[in-house]
């Protein structure tokens, strides 16, 4: 283990310190020996890729998860942490990727909760309401006090889940991927309240798999893979490229090999198209662009923006609330006996949907039955009354051969599988049934890197045979390094259009991050 | 016209009877569902709560000890139902369905061994019935007009429960939108991640709303044996605790449409004794079975949608298991 | 409340051998509500074990009894089955009873209607006309949970009261035989009757016991097999699980949560009107109120032991069969028991079974990782 800083140079003890924690679920090591130190007033990161423990070992600390070995130590002390409680004594708060707040209450109630002050609430409500004027001005967290939390944004939200851990006398923060939801404006707002805090003298831990936020923000960093601590270093003695060797443990080559595009006609196009939520919100705001045939066209964009819904809607999934959507120059916006998930299968498009494990399988099935999924009523697994079993068994094992699923075995439930080898079954799926049309979203979300780098050939593989594909990702890196064409989408509008071959990664980063900051206004 | 008023203040105070064992049901369950376990086995406990409030009071001579064990029993199966469903995270209407179906064989069967009279208890005397509180100056006032009659038909020797249900509506009220625990017991409800990752125990809360839920069904199964009847018969609940439920959802789990949801069914069973065989102008004589299916019906639309919109509290009926 | 409360992992397998999660788990369940039911025949003065016995024996013990007990069976298959294919939509169809009951009518019309007919008409048309109504008055809950959201589990309930109300008013003002008190039909031309399953045997030169027994009980083992082929080897049975286990995989497939849910409770209310061809066309041969006696709260308790499977339904239905026949019987030996100790047993393995399915599952479980492990390292 390289060098730490740890306490030792100094002689305050660190605020936040853990030995030795281990934590199992079931068969999986999730946490191994973690021993990590955070100096007091400082900023501190924690990276990793998706399952490397970093949450885990956070959970911990803050009580929400029981550790089943090792010790916690706040500002040098020990402390028994069996529930979020202990750790809000102890002085730590924590920021949950998912906000933990009551939606129908208000921003009052929310931060009251747990922290009432008395068998009644007046008292304590008056006592919170000062106390949080005097936080928002001190760091500012503005929120109104007495509107519903479900009704705020999500910037704001994550302002309440800031000032529930301060007014509760947190001197040490922990935030959770707290930048995932945020647009970059909020991510810069919440980095000058951290920054803020830490000149106040908190201490706040931050647990983010992207390089450029700890760059930017933090003094360590602690990286982990597999559940283990593999560095800890500080952030001006390290390098972008050196972390994420440090991350997935070799050396990294985010460039996907591919010739350039070859595009051929139109297969999808797209204008005016609006969508709106079961509420009537309109999440998409009529947007319009095109995929020709033997390209990759990728929307970037941070979560939430109706990149989602877009593609939900262009497989079937959602009605569509008005614009035209033409596949190889018939429309479908107005014809719902087409526009189905059903018909447009039969119309040659596939689906690899954002998410595998709720939508894009059914877990409880065996491999064989999610095979088919989607394609049921196809004759060929058919008779007139009952199913073709031994078809349906011999379809799901070629595909398993082809895309090297492993283990390969078809009565296996798609639960069982790795996360891997199930966006494997679900692209085998899609893919092997030579649709004209390929919509992709987060391809390797949970994926470890040898299913990337094969998930990521094969896509360029079927760009190669003249099929058009439309990927929908949150990361940068993938959307830059699979597309010949890159639109981004903010506010369910989109903001612009970049080829990502004609200038570096940062520059594009830097011109994307603008784009999605609204500033530059649609090309 | 006198007649006439008296008709009514009879028809409001028969109201009042019939809707107090479902007010304290349905306000049992109400803190049951607002912190997110569901209870279908209200009918269940509150049968319990007459069986053994009705059983205790026959043989001790004591109404206030067969009120205490009639608790006691349906706080017991309110802490199976907890069991089975917070510690266990087990399916909370089949474990409600199952404690319907153990107390609907269990009560009689107890009765039958216990006081070998076809699977009922003795009848009460009066003086092992929980009591009628006798109000002061019924003389004085009775002569004053529409005051004096409302004082002495509905106030005046109201059942000792009947008060004690007044008191726990007013006292929901306020709990709910006042105390900590409220505030907790709301937020449990809807969000337990956020209680609990802000260090309140979910389990702690949930046990303490499913025992309230268990004191106020044995309290209703103690008034329908041993104060508004004389005595347990098998089967005596009748689908109230059902009903109390239907009246829980009607009132969109809160205090107050709850109370009037709870009046109102009341009120159509109160009307309905009167209306049997009553030809009424233009419709002729209503099937007394229709007046009595009206609250299912009405429940019905209401979870369609057509008389407004139920919303259940957003954790209700689901085990909290914490994510990793 | 979230519909999905019958769904995702509820009586679905978990990592264990099957063996474990379809026989051990069940067992053991089973053994601790009996060892249960044990104390309280304890409490109220009578020995267990005594009770056991003779309850078994009056259960099995004799060719009749084996009658009345494969009778009491056939009704909880309909109702098992009934409960176990909404259960496969993720939906939980607590209104057997009521289905049943106006399955029950559309029987008894038939029965009151086909005076004359010869049997095997008036059956087939019994089978079809109990199914209407019964899938009829499924029908509404399952549209309306499809529809507009109303939870199918409170409007159950609320239809199995409407569907006692409506009887009773057809009973007693309606369909009752004039000139009489008790409120019931009068008695069906014997001639359409159902034949009891002794009269059926005999016709093939087989002598068995008499008994209530009737023909219905070969069309509630077709129900299974039929229930089987359907839900496992038909694409039919393939959308209504993906509905049930994944709603928002169903939409991405192209599958419709509305039709399915609508067409799982149609099938479900079907299944629980058949009880209406055991009990009014088999042995009532008139119309009565309450036939149902429990009929679709029993079959929920037999969805849960089987497993939602058909042959554990049929396993579960025999018990609660036995447990019917038998406990009854033990009433008329025994003065201190009464027939409601059968539903003291019945709750008892309803809450065991069901809602405290996961009571040994830890211990089970742990158990057999520390045997994988030791096999493991063995290897």
């Amino acid at each position: 283990m390289p060098d730490a800083p740890t306490a030792a140079a100094t002689l305050t003890p660190p605020a936040l310190e853990t030995r030795g924690v281990n934590k199992w679920f079931g068969a999986n090591h999730a946490n191994r020996d973690v021993s990590l130190a955070v100096p007091k007033g400082t900023i501190h990161g924690v990276i990793g890729e998706n399952g490397a423990g970093k949450s885990t070992i956070m959970s911990i600390v803050y009580g929400y998860l029981p550790a089943d070995s090792g010790e916690i130590l706040v500002d040098g002390r020990p402390v028994a942490v069996k529930s979020p409680r202990d750790a809000l004594a102890a002085g730590v708060g924590m920021v949950h990727q998912h906000f933990m707040l009551v939606d129908p209450f208000t921003v009052l109630e929310n931060v009251l909760l747990g922290a009432e002050g008395g068998v009644t609430l007046a008292a304590g409500m008056e006592r919170a309401r000062a106390e949080l004027v005097r936080l928002a001005r001190d760091y500012g967290l503005e929120v109104d006090l007495d509107r519903p939390v479900g009704e705020l944004p999500v910037g704001a939200q994550q302002r309440v889940e800031i000032l529930k851990a301060l007014y509760r006398g947190a001197d040490i923060l922990i935030l959770d991927e707290p930048t995932g939801v945020l647009t970059p404006q909020e991510t810069d707002h919440l980095f000058r309240i951290l920054r803020a805090l830490r000149e106040q003298g908190k201490t706040i831990v931050i647990i983010t798999h992207k390089l450029r936020e700890i760059m930017e923000l933090t003094d360590n960093v602690t990286v982990m893979r597999r559940g283990e601590v593999v560095a800890n270093v500080r952030t001006a003695e390290t390098s972008k490229e050196q972390l994420a060797e440090l991350m997935v443990g070799r050396k990294v080559l985010l460039r996907v090999e591919k010739a350039p595009a070859q595009p051929g006609p139109v297969v999808l196009e797209v204008s005016g198209l609006t969508l709106r939520d079961r509420s009537g919100v309109e999440r998409v705001k009529g947007v319009g662009f095109s995929v020709r045939a033997g390209e990759i066209v990728g929307i970037a964009g941070v979560s939430g923006n109706g990149q989602s819904e877009l593609l939900e809607a262009l497989a079937g999934m959602r009605p569509v609330a008005g614009g035209s959507v033409r596949l190889r120059g018939e429309e479908l916006a107005d014809r719902p006996g087409l526009f189905n998930a059903k018909a447009l299968r039969g119309l040659r498009v596939g689906h690899v949907p954002e998410d595998r494990q709720k939508v894009g399988l059914i877990t409880s099935f065996e491999a064989r039955e999610n095979a088919i999924l989607g394609h049921h009523d196809d004759q060929a697994y058919n008779g007139r009354v009952l199913m073709d079993r031994a078809a349906v068994l011999s379809r799901c094992e070629a595909e398993m051969e082809a895309y090297d699923v492993r283990p390969r075995d078809a009565r296996l439930r798609a639960a069982n599988f790795s996360g891997g080898n199930q966006q494997k079954i679900v692209l085998a799926r899609e893919i092997e049934r030579n649709p004209d049309l390929l919509l992709v979203g987060q391809p390797t979300r949970g994926v470890d890197i040898g299913a990337i780098e094969f998930i990521h050939k094969r896509l360029v593989r079927l760009r190669d045979e003249g099929k058009a594909i439309l990927l929908v990702s949150v990361e940068l890196d993938e959307i830059v390094s699979l597309s010949d064409r890159i639109l981004v989408m903010f506010d369910g509008r989109l903001m612009g259009e970049v080829a990502p071959n004609d200038a570096a990664l940062e520059q594009i980063e830097r011109r994307l991050g603008l784009m999605m900051a609204g500033v530059e206004a649609a090309a | 016209m006198d007649e006439v008023f008296l008709a009514i203040l009879l028809l409001v105070d028969a109201t009042i009877r019939v809707a107090t064992p479902l007010v304290l049901a349905a306000f049992a369950a109400l803190y049951g569902e607002r912190a997110g376990v569901v209870d279908i086995g209200l009918e269940g406990k509150m049968l319990a709560g007459a069986f053994f409030a009705a059983a205790v009071a026959s043989s001790t001579g004591n109404p206030w000890l067969g009120l205490l064990a009639g608790i006691a029993a349906s706080v017991a199966l309110s802490l199976v139902h907890g069991f089975a469903c917070i510690t266990h995270n087990g399916n909370q209407v089949v474990s409600g369905m199952a404690i319907n179906i153990l107390v609907a064989g269990l009560a009689p069967t107890l009765a039958y061994a216990w006081f070998h009279q076809g699977g009922q208890t003795p009848l009460l005397p009066s003086s092992a019935r929980l009591p009628q509180v006798h109000l002061p100056g019924v003389e004085v006032l009775s002569p004053i007009p529409v005051i004096g009659p409302i004082y002495r038909e509905i106030f005046d020797d109201a059942n000792v429960l009947i008060w004690l249900t007044v008191l726990v509506v007013i006292a929901t009220h306020w709990v709910l939108t006042r105390t900590r625990f409220g505030l907790r017991l709301r937020a449990v409800g809807e969000s337990p991640a956020a209680v609990d990752t802000a260090g309140i125990s979910v389990t702690k809360l949930r046990y303490q709303a499913v025992i309230i839920t268990g004191v106020l069904t044995g309290v209703a199964g103690a008034y329908l044996s041993t104060a508004h009847g004389a005595g347990f018969v098998r089967d005596m609940t009748a689908g109230k605790g059902y009903l109390a439920l239907a009246a829980l959802i009607f009132g969109k789990w809160r205090p107050w449409p709850t109370l009037f949801a709870c009046l109102l069914f009341a009120f159509t069973d109160a009307v309905q004794v009167r209306l049997q065989g009553v030809p009424l102008p233009v419709v002729g004589v209503i099937p007394v079975q229709f007046i009595q299916m009206l609250p299912y019906v009405l429940t019905v639309l209401l979870l369609a949608g057509f008389v407004g919109k139920a919303v259940a509290p957003k954790a209700s009926g689901i085990p909290y298991v914490k994510e990793r | 409340m979230a519909r999905g409360m019958a769904g995702k992992g509820f009586g679905m397998p978990g990592e264990v051998p099957g063996w474990v999660n379809y026989a051990l788990l069940p067992l053991l369940n089973l053994l601790a509500a009996f060892i249960l039911s044990g104390l309280i025949i304890l409490v109220i003065g009578e020995n267990p074990l005594d009770v056991l016995a003779l309850m078994v024996t009056e259960a099995v013990g004799y060719p009749e009894a084996i009658g009345y007990t494969l009778y009491y069976t056939t009704s909880y298959i309909f109702t098992g089955l009934a409960v176990a294919v909404a259960f496969h939509c993720g939906l939980f169809n607590i209104g057997g009873e009521g289905q049943a009951y106006m399955g029950g009518l559309g029987a008894g019309l038939v029965g009151l209607a086909m005076t004359g007919w010869p049997w095997p008409v008036v059956a087939v048309a019994g089978v079809l006309v109990s199914a209407l109504f019964g899938a009829a008055w499924a029908w509404i809950p399952g549209w309306l949970q499809a529809r507009r959201g109303s939870h199918i589990v409170i409007t159950t309930i609320m239809f199995n009261f409407i569907a006692a109300s409506i009887m009773t008013y057809l009973l007693v003002d309606v369909l009752i035989k004039p000139g009489q008190q008790s409120p019931e039909t009068r008695e069906f031309d014997p001639g359409t009757w159902l034949p009891s399953m002794d009269r059926a045997l005999g016709w093939i030169g087989i002598e068995v016991a008499p008994s209530p027994l009737n023909l219905s009980f070969a069309w509630a083992l077709a129900c299974c097999a039929l229930f089987y082929l359907f839900l496992w080897r038909t694409r039919w049975g393939y959308e209504i699980r993906t509905v049930g286990q994944n709603e928002r995989a169903a939409v991405y497939a192209g599958i419709s949560p509305a039709r399915n849910i609508v067409l799982a409770m149609v099938i479900s209310g079907a299944l629980a009107g058949f009880v209406g061809v055991n009990e009014i066309l088999g042995v009532q041969h008139r119309l009565l109120l309450n036939f149902t006696g429990g009929v679709g709260f029993v079959g929920i308790a037999v969805a849960l032991m089987g497993r939602n499977h058909p042959v554990g339904i049929i396993l579960a239905a025999l018990l609660f069969g036995m447990l019917a026949q038998g406990g009854g019987q033990v009433s008329f030996e025994y003065p201190t028991v009464n027939r409601e100790l059968v539903m003291v047993i019945q709750g008892l393995v309803i809450l065991f079974a069901g809602a405290l399915e996961n009571l040994f599952k830890p211990q089970v479980e742990a158990l057999f990782r520390k045997r994988g492990a030791r096999n493991e390292g063995r290897a």
